[in-house]
């Protein structure tokens, strides 16, 4: 049961990764996010992480993804130029993709990673809820969590001030 | 699960995120495959934090979402300035900050 779900969901969040950098549209590439967003969230509820998969849908999935089809849908989705300034780029691109792969593959599998042991320990039953991350992000996390929330109030005055009229261009 | 599976599938889609940045033109797209890049990252740290029995690994998730977040943010008024000023929206043609 757990493989598979798991296998489904790693087979949609791949495909909609694909489907992200294969797509001529790019509002069918924000499509293909979701889908991927949403799979990548079963995934964290199998890795009991259900506040991350809950914030995963409600803020990706959710808010994130509506202003992305916003802009889309402002600058209009163009086709790409066919020009390429390195020769041969799409054929190598994949390549040094496939490469970086296998690299981290290698990387990640000749390590010590199986001293972690087959399963993970079994945790207890609130593991990775609310009330647990709330805690943790409250108590040891707390410095963290006020950085966050002083980089989100920066990051939308910055857009305001980017994307904002200017008031001689609206003249 | 072992954890071998779920670090794979995570290598998997950073490179499937570093590819599309390496193939495509539109800025729009290359903030899509970023963000593909930060869920692999999300993915492993999740994974890791399962099969340590540890909760912290989520947190430093959600903090990479927040971040996550902060860049679209920033990346689409950034896109929406550049389409307001009539400039092309492909990578290659805006190339003016290159050394």
């Amino acid at each position: 049961m757990e493989e598979a779900l798991f296998f489904v969901s790693a087979l949609g969040a791949l495909g909609g990764a694909v489907g992200v950098i294969a797509m001529r549209n790019p509002f069918y590439s924000v499509l293909s996010l979701v889908v991927h967003l949403f799979s990548l969230a079963s995934l964290f509820l199998l890795l009991t992480a259900a506040f991350v998969a809950a914030a995963q849908v409600v803020v990706y999935a959710g808010a994130v993804m509506v202003l992305y089809i916003f802009v889309v849908a402002y600058v209009g989705g163009g086709g790409e130029s066919a020009w390429e300034p390195i020769p041969g780029q799409r054929f190598l691109a994949p390549l040094l993709g496939i490469a970086l792969f296998v690299e981290l593959s290698v990387a990640v599998l000749a390590s010590g990673l199986r001293a972690l042991g087959e399963e993970g320990p079994d945790v207890k039953a609130g593991f990775g809820d609310p009330a647990a991350i709330g805690t943790l992000l409250l108590e040891k996390f707390l410095l963290p969590f006020e950085a966050a929330s002083i980089l989100l109030l920066l990051a939308a005055v910055g857009a305001i001030v980017l994307a904002a009229r200017r008031r001689e261009e609206a003249a | 699960m072992t954890p071998e599976w779920f670090i794979v599938l995570s290598a998997l889609l950073f490179a499937t995120g570093a590819t599309g940045i390496l193939i495509r033109r539109s800025p729009m797209v290359i903030l899509l495959c970023l963000e593909l890049m930060l869920n692999a990252g999300n993915l492993a740290l999740v994974a890791f934090s399962r099969m340590v029995g540890n909760e912290e690994g989520q947190i430093f998730a959600l903090i990479v979402m927040v971040v996550a977040a902060c860049e679209v943010v920033v990346g689409l008024g950034l896109i929406v300035a550049i389409y307001r000023r009539r400039l092309p929206l492909n990578v290659d043609d805006l190339r003016e900050l290159r050394g």
